[in-house]
Parts: C-alpha cells; sequence; structure tokens
C-alpha cells in the first residue's frame, strides 16, 4: 500500500490535462468581465509627445482607456526590484522607476503607453489601433558593452553609462594575475551568450477583480510564485492591504524563470479593475509574449583560464558585461552577480578565481531568470575554456577535466568543499558521474570512429560538460547578506482531516514540475496511507498561508522539506494521541505503516483513528490541544549542489553547414530521487532548452532596438525533428542538509548541455582550424566559419 | 454582419451566429466553452490549438468559424469514450509525455491524425509528424513514447476486434 518513494509513480495531474479539462488563467471567464488590450511603443527608445484616446473611447463597446498620465496621476509606484546589487566603491545600484504604462518615455520596443478596456477582446484590439500616440523617436542601444561606451544613448537621465552597478567576487584581482602570471600556458576566450525567449507555450495573462461589496481583490495569473506577486504588487506598487488581496496562479502552462516576476500588466489589471468595477482580464498573445516575457542571459565575456605544465589549472579571470534591460526585473541583479560568479569554481580546484561583472542597461525587454538562471551562463564560460584549453595543450578533454577534478566527498563524515567565490558545495563524487558517461558513450570506441569518419570526410565531433549547480534556493540569511529583499524559505502545512484523509498547501506552485504527485508520494510514505488519501493545494494564497514560489530547483529541497517539517509535527502529537488510546508510554511506541505499536506487541492504534480523536477529543491526553494540523516553515541550511556530466556527438554537414545532433548522453545526479519518472522527464526538458541555445534560438534587436525575430515564424524553437532522443543515467550523493536528501532536477539538463554541444561541434570542426564560434551554430554561421 | 453556422462538436450539433471575423478556436474557446484547445501563439505555428475537422488535423487558429459550418469537429473533451481513455491520452499518461499540459490537448490531436495515416510509424516518423508542435517542457522524448505506446495499443485491440 505504502512505499511510494523511488518509484515512478503516474502523475495524479495528468487526468485532467490529458482531457482537456486543465484550468488555465484565459480559461477563466468572470461575470461582467471585460477585456484589455495594451498599447504599446513600436520603438525602442521614444520620447511620447501627446496620447490621444478620443477616437479609441468612442467606440461602441469600449469601456475606459487609461495612459501613463492616470497611472502618474494615481499617485502609485512602479514595478519594483527584489535584489540589490550594489558598486564597488559601495554607491546603490541604480534602479529607475517602471511605471505599469509609461508618460515621458518609451524605453524598448513594447513599453506599455495606454490600456484599451472594451467588452470584447476584439473590440479593445480595434480601439487599441485608434489610440493616437505622437512620438519622438531618439536613438536607442540595445547591446550592452555598447551601452557603456562613451556617448551611447542613455536609457536614464540618472544612469550615467547606463550602468546599473558594477561587482567582483573571488580572490583580489592582483592574486589572480599574479596566478595567472606564472601560468604556462593560458586559455582566453571571448564569448557572446546570447539572449534567449523562455517562451513557454502558455501565454502569459492576468484577471483582475475587484468586488466593491467586499472590497476585495483576486488576481488570476500566470504566475510561478503567486504570494510574492502578491506581496509586491500590494506592498511596493498599489498600495492596497495584502489581507484584501487574494492572488490564484491556476494551471500554468509553463514557466522556465519567466513567470517568476511581478509584472506590470498584474498590477494594472486590478487597477484598472478596482476603478471600472468589473473584472478585466488580460491574456498576451504570442508577439507581445516575445516582445515583454522577461528574457534570459546576454552575457558578453572574456574569460582566461591559465594552467600549469601539467594541466592543473593555476588561475580564472572573468570579466562580464550583463544587459538588464530597460528596467530591473525581479530577480535581474542577482543572476548575472550572485547566481552566476559564484559558480565560477565549477568542479575544479581552482586555487585563484576573480569575476567582475558590470550590469547594464539597454533599451530592451528586461532580462532576468531563465531556466538556469546565471549558472548555465557561468558554465557556458568554464566548459568552453576546458575543451579549448585542452586542444590547445593537446590533451584529451576527459583527461584535463580529471586533474582538476575537485576530490569526492559526502558532506557527512568529510566536509563540504569551500570554493574561492563564496560558496560551500554540499556534497559531490564528480569522477563518478563523468566514467559513467564515458561508459555509456563507448568513448574509446567513438575516439576511433571519429578518426576513420575524419579520413573519409565526415565531420563528426564529440564534446563535454562536467558542471554543477548552486539550487534548492535559498538560506534567508545568506542571500538577505548579498541583497535579496525576500526570505527563500518555504511554508508547507499538512491538514490531517478527521476521517485521516489529509490536505497539504504547499507554497511552491507547479507549472508542470508535479507537485500533486511528487510531493503525495513523500506525505502517503512517512504518514503510512495510501496516496489516495494525501491531496496537495498550491498556487492560492487565500489557502496556502505563504510561499515563496517554485524556480531554483527548489520545490522539493525546500518546499518538500517544509511539509517534511510539518507531517514529523503530526507524527510526534499523534505519539502522544496513540499512547493515550493504548496506555503506553509515548516512547514505547514506534510508528509504521500508518500505525502507532507498542514495540514488541501487536498493540496497535491506526492512523485514521488518531485523527478522530484529535478531532473528537472525548478520551483524550490531559493538557493536549484538539486538531492535527500544523504549518512549517522551512528555510535551508545552505544551496544545493546537484552536478552531472553531459556527452554531445554531432555530425556537421560540410556542404550545408547544418549540425546533426547524433546522440546526447547525460549523467545527472541530482542527489535522492522521489520520482525517477518526473526527474527524467525534468531533465530530457532542461536538455531541449539547452541544446536549443546552443544550435537554434537566440533574440535579434536590431541597432534600433527593433526585436527582429519576435514570432514563432522567426525565432527557432526546437522541434521534434531537432532532436534525437537522449540516453541519461543517474548517480545518487544525497544532500546531507535536508530531511529529503534532494538537490533539484528542474535547471541541471538546461545548465549542463549548452557547452556539451557547443564543444562537440568545435571538436567537428577542429580540422578547419576553427575553435570559437558564437551561438546559435546555425547553418550559415558553422558554413561561413568553415568556407572562409 | 453574423453568419450563422451548424457544426458537430464531438457528436453534439450546435447552431450559432458567429462574427465572421471569428476564428474557429475562439468559437471553440469561447462560444462553446471548450477551452481544452489552446492558443500558444499568432502564427499558426505552435500546433497547442490543433483539432480534428472531418477527421484531419487542423490548427484551429488557421480557420475561421464560418469555414467550418457543416464540418464535424473533435477536440480533446471528445477524445475519451464514456470515461475510456483514448489510446493516445493513456499513452501520454503512461510514458510522461506531459509536464505543463498546455500543449497536450494538440499534441494528441496531431497524434491521432499520425495514426489514422500511418498506424505504425518509427520514431522518425513521429517527430517529423509533430513538428508542427511545440512542446518547451518534455524535449519531445517521452511525447515519442507516448505516440509509440497509443501505436501499440490500437494495433493490440484491432488484432482482439
Amino acid at each position: 500500500m505504502t512505499n511510494y518513494i523511488g518509484k515512478a509513480v503516474k502523475r495524479v495531474e495528468d487526468k485532467r490535462f490529458i482531457t482537456g479539462k486543465g484550468r488555465y488563467t484565459d480559461d477563466i471567464v468572470l461575470p461582467g468581465m471585460t477585456h484589455a488590450y495594451i498599447v504599446r511603443s513600436p520603438y525602442a527608445h521614444a520620447r511620447i509627445l501627446s496620447v490621444d484616446t478620443s477616437a479609441a473611447e468612442a467606440m461602441e463597446g469600449v469601456v475606459k482607456v487609461f495612459t501613463g498620465k492616470d497611472i502618474a496621476e494615481s499617485g502609485i509606484n512602479g514595478i519594483p526590484t527584489g535584489w540589490q546589487v550594489n558598486f564597488k566603491n559601495g554607491d546603490t545600484m541604480k534602479e529607475p522607476p517602471h511605471p505599469l504604462l509609461v508618460s515621458d518615455k518609451a524605453r524598448y520596443m513594447g513599453d506599455a503607453v495606454a490600456v484599451v478596456i472594451a467588452e470584447s477582446r476584439e473590440i479593445a484590439r480595434d480601439a487599441g489601433d485608434r489610440v493616437e500616440v505622437e512620438y519622438e523617436e531618439l536613438p536607442a542601444v540595445a547591446d550592452a558593452k555598447k551601452a557603456t561606451e562613451a556617448g551611447a544613448p542613455l536609457v536614464h537621465d540618472d544612469a550615467p553609462n547606463n550602468l546599473c552597478f558594477d561587482w567582483e567576487l573571488g580572490n583580489p584581482k592582483a592574486e589572480v594575475n599574479e596566478a595567472m602570471s606564472k601560468a604556462h600556458h593560458i586559455t582566453t576566450l571571448e564569448f557572446v551568450n546570447q539572449r534567449v525567449i523562455p517562451n513557454a507555450i502558455e501565454p502569459r495573462s492576468a484577471i483582475g477583480h475587484f468586488e466593491e461589496s467586499s472590497d476585495k481583490y483576486t488576481l488570476y495569473t500566470t504566475s510561478q510564485n503567486p504570494h510574492l506577486t502578491r506581496l509586491l504588487m500590494c506592498a511596493f506598487v498599489l498600495g492596497i492591504p495584502e489581507h484584501k488581496v487574494r492572488v490564484v496562479a491556476p494551471d500554468v502552462g509553463g514557466g522556465f524563470g519567466s513567470k517568476i516576476f511581478h509584472y506590470a500588466e498584474e498590477a494594472l489589471v486590478i487597477w484598472c479593475s478596482q476603478r471600472l468595477k468589473r473584472p478585466v482580464k488580460w491574456t498576451a498573445d504570442r508577439s507581445e509574449a516575445f516582445m515583454t516575457d522577461a528574457h534570459g542571459r546576454d552575457h558578453v565575456s572574456k574569460a582566461e583560464m591559465g594552467f600549469d605544465q601539467n594541466g592543473k589549472i593555476v588561475g580564472l579571470r572573468v570579466k562580464t558585461y550583463a544587459n538588464l534591460g530597460a528596467y530591473l526585473s525581479t530577480f535581474a541583479p542577482c543572476v548575472p552577480t550572485w547566481l552566476h560568479g559564484t559558480l565560477l569554481q565549477g568542479l575544479y580546484t581552482t586555487p585563484k578565481i576573480n569575476v567582475d561583472v558590470t550590469g547594464v542597461f539597454t533599451h530592451t525587454v528586461m532580462v532576468d531568470a531563465y531556466r538556469g538562471a546565471g549558472r548555465p551562463e557561468a558554465t557556458y564560460l568554464l566548459e568552453r575554456l576546458m575543451d579549448t584549453a585542452a586542444l590547445e595543450m593537446k590533451m584529451d578533454p576527459v583527461e584535463l577535466r580529471r586533474k582538476n577534478f575537485i576530490p569526492a566527498f559526502d558532506g557527512v563524515t568529510q566536509p563540504g568543499y569551500q570554493t574561492q567565490v563564496a560558496l560551500q558545495y554540499d556534497s559531490g563524487n564528480y569522477h563518478g558521474v563523468l566514467d559513467r558517461a564515458l561508459e555509456m558513450v563507448g568513448y574509446e570506441k567513438f575516439r576511433k570512429e571519429q578518426e576513420q569518419a575524419r579520413k573519409d570526410g565526415k565531420l563528426l565531433g564529440i564534446g563535454f560538460s562536467t558542471y554543477i549547480e548552486a539550487c534548492g534556493i535559498a538560506p534567508s540569511a545568506v542571500v538577505g547578506a548579498l541583497g535579496a529583499r525576500a526570505g527563500l524559505y518555504e511554508v508547507g502545512q499538512v491538514r490531517v482531516q478527521p476521517t485521516g484523509k489529509v490536505s497539504v498547501y504547499t507554497g511552491s506552485h507547479s507549472h508542470g514540475q508535479g507537485h500533486e504527485t511528487t510531493f503525495a508520494q513523500v506525505v502517503a510514505d512517512r504518514l503510512g496511507i495510501p496516496m489516495d488519501d494525501v491531496e496537495i493545494i498550491h498556487g492560492d494564497s487565500e489557502s496556502v498561508a505563504f510561499g515563496m514560489g517554485t524556480y531554483g530547483s527548489r520545490s522539493l529541497a525546500v518546499g518538500g522539506s517544509a511539509i517534511v517539517k510539518s507531517l514529523d509535527k503530526i507524527i510526534e502529537k499523534g505519539a502522544k494521541i496513540a499512547a493515550h488510546k493504548l496506555e503506553a508510554s509515548e516512547e514505547d511506541l514506534e510508528f509504521a505503516e500508518g500505525k502507532w505499536t507498542v514495540k514488541g506487541t501487536d498493540k496497535s492504534v491506526g492512523f485514521g483513528d488518531v485523527a478522530l480523536t484529535a478531532y473528537v477529543p472525548h478520551n483524550y491526553p490531559a493538557g493536549l490541544e484538539p486538531g492535527l494540523d500544523f504549518s512549517s516553515f522551512y528555510d535551508p541550511a545552505n544551496f544545493t549542489y546537484p552536478f552531472g556530466a553531459h556527452v554531445a556527438i554531432v555530425e556537421v554537414d560540410q556542404e550545408t553547414g547544418k549540425v546533426r545532433l547524433k546522440r546526447f548522453i547525460a549523467v545527472d545526479d541530482v542527489g535522492n530521487v522521489i520520482n525517477p519518472m518526473i526527474v527524467d522527464g525534468q531533465i530530457h526538458g532542461g536538455l531541449a532548452q539547452g541544446i536549443g541555445q546552443a544550435l537554434l534560438e537566440g533574440a535579434v534587436y536590431d541597432e534600433n532596438g527593433q526585436l527582429i525575430n519576435g514570432s514563432y515564424m522567426d525565432y527557432t524553437m526546437p522541434r521534434a525533428d531537432d532532436l534525437p532522443s537522449f540516453e541519461i543515467d543517474r548517480q545518487v550523493t544525497p544532500c546531507p542538509h535536508n530531511p529529503l536528501g534532494v538537490k533539484g532536477a528542474g535547471e541541471a539538463g538546461t545548465i549542463g548541455s549548452t557547452p556539451a554541444v557547443v564543444n562537440a561541434v568545435m571538436d567537428a570542426l577542429s580540422p578547419f582550424g576553427i575553435k570559437n564560434l558564437e551561438m546559435p551554430l546555425t547553418p550559415e554561421r558553422v558554413w561561413r566559419a568553415m568556407n572562409s | 454582419m453574423a453568419k450563422k453556422i451548424q457544426v458537430t462538436v464531438n457528436g453534439k450539433a450546435y447552431s450559432h451566429d458567429v462574427d465572421p471575423r471569428t476564428l474557429l478556436v475562439q468559437y471553440l474557446r469561447d462560444v462553446l466553452g471548450l477551452t481544452g484547445t489552446h492558443v500558444g501563439c499568432d502564427t499558426s505555428n505552435c500546433g497547442a490549438c490543433t483539432i480534428l475537422v472531418d477527421g484531419q488535423a487542423v490548427k484551429s487558429c488557421t480557420l475561421l468559424a464560418v469555414q467550418a459550418d457543416g464540418s464535424e469537429v473533435k477536440t480533446i473533451e471528445g477524445m475519451a469514450d464514456n470515461g475510456t481513455l483514448h489510446p493516445l491520452q493513456e499513452g501520454f499518461r503512461e510514458e510522461h509525455g506531459l509536464q505543463c499540459g498546455f500543449c497536450t490537448p494538440g499534441m494528441i490531436m496531431a497524434s491521432a491524425d499520425l495514426l489514422e495515416r500511418n498506424p505504425n510509424p518509427t520514431e522518425h516518423e513521429i517527430r517529423e509528424a509533430l513538428e508542427g508542435n511545440f512542446c518547451r517542457c518534455t524535449g519531445y522524448h517521452n511525447i515519442v513514447k507516448s505516440v509509440q505506446y497509443a501505436a501499440k495499443k490500437i494495433s493490440k485491440q484491432e488484432k482482439v476486434a
């Protein structure tokens, strides 16, 4: 009946999705609902000279048009950011206002200028076309490095050189320079880690519903993070009392980071609803999503890695320009700094590391966390450096890694590994994952095949990536010291009903991760009851006490641990009730298989019996409160550190430059696994996104700040026939500091895969003397490189 | 302005006056309340709105409702037979072919069309047939397995029959 942990239990949530009964935000229809259409700037940078709404407002079916002037006059605030990263000299970072609708200037293509509210979506859109906005187009800058150059157009007048912050981490530069000066060999690469667009298949949507009779607000929104959205929107933007606001994130069609953040449209539909006393729905169309969803990556870096004559790394120096977009999104400042710089130790014993990051405003949409967030960028630098260094030093890339790996440690009998860049790794066995991956590849055999293929004129390549990530985000005191303006604990409530059925409320949010299954497995196992007796509730601020949402592979490690804490309290209190019923002492009881048994006897009382007694406390322990319902906050002691080894095998078509990914092997160690089927699925999806960045995807802004590939016609999403079936396996090194021993699996695939693919293509192209190409490795780019 | 249409959706006959510019997907979602069919893009690329019109997979955002006049339409809500899941629905669940579920109805409908034309497709044929349907969650790996599961199950059922 029990023993669910570790089993590939089929997902509980699937039934509604496969029958078309999911309930996504845009599916929700409220009585009297109106529809919003947002008028957006077609220019990346323009002064707004006038906005004339009269023609739009005269149209039948139009309820109201609001402009940036209305927002400015209402006295509400703009969208805040949740993280502060200061300048090296201690000056506060630049944090320019981000109004819900702009009134003076548009600062990116898609900046919101006005909102039309109408009786139907179509009328709203038609009327939107009749809002007359007079713009004075101004010069724009979309590239982060160019934006810092003298004379570059300014995004915000009070941010000179478009600088938001500059920041560094690791050993002092002088120490790193000293180490590098003694290096036998230095590998230097300059990279663009291109901007990618998250592209959850469900576009963002929000419904604001103000009910005058109760003075209450409800926001339905496509969010990974409903409670934080409520807090930011109420306390920082609209100034409405938090207890009067309910935020519901119902079924959400994928997020990948892009739905973590509090967006202007969420506050806008609430603000409009409050004024119009009617529900207001806004749903992005895909073009709008391309323009206005926060994008990911967009770093320009120079990285240098020094080696001694034996191939041991002696130092690493990294300079990065990070594009933050026109305004600061919720986590934007922390992504290129604390989520990027801290990962530059990788799996290696590098003794001296310095990373220097400049955060830059540009006339582009906001950049924030996208699957992996900072860690893929760091891994890309390190792993491209490793394969390139191996090539330059004529070493095998596998041997070079082995020489530099941190030795295995379990974090229990052996201490964690203290890096040069602020983190302490929890547990790891890096040789193990690489050995297993090589076995799956058949490495020696492959090298022979490759040699033969080259003789036959075929371009076959193999690429490696051995990565680590810091996730299970995060210890509140640590992140607080690093600039976070929120705690990053999680909340888990376990309510045992009088009949012994169990309702679990989690502040985590599932938008594909399968919490309703995985969390139920944990609860059913711990309580020794059938999974059918457990219901997982998430995504509604009115039923779930509080939460910090789902991102940073934190759901199970942090959210699951909060539930376990509550389960422990349930079992502890249950034991008191059981002891009373059994007329035994608590110490003589053991809890297993859903019952408390007096040790060494067959006297026992079941979970359901104890639950009923807790709610019908007629014969009950003196002084004990009735009820069986506990809530817990879990604040992790450390980040968790999954790691793995990824190997790509590609063939490049010399005629066309097309890269065919022939095989992809991934061995990941994400700690203990509750549901292997779901973990595998997370890895698969992560791989596809990482491979997509390597070969297919990339946002393209022209010199005027126009997003020129903002549709599925132009932005190359990975399709079924772009990818092979993946070959994956797992190693298990438990996390030593959380009760489930889990590390997190959501981002691993994306972090590891990108450099493996690019390394493989570079290996295939090595006969041409090509060492570095920018992503995505499109046929054109590869063909040109081969033919230049 | 409005034009009368008659369509059969999931075996049920409907007659409505619709605005000529109403897309079939809007008709299904907004008029019939069949919200299992999703809208993921505005360029007919993503496939989230795929349904069957007279047995053929169609992206319902590429068709006006008036063009469906007189047609037989099947959506995800019509796939199960009296509570018994269609082998594709079962396959997607058994093989974990979905995560967020947003692309799933379109995937299932496009796969239904494939299996109708090609009851025993190879992996390559499945991947090619589904290239008009985006999934951002699964990397397609388990979607391929889901379709293979359904193909096997259907061929077994046919043998028994």
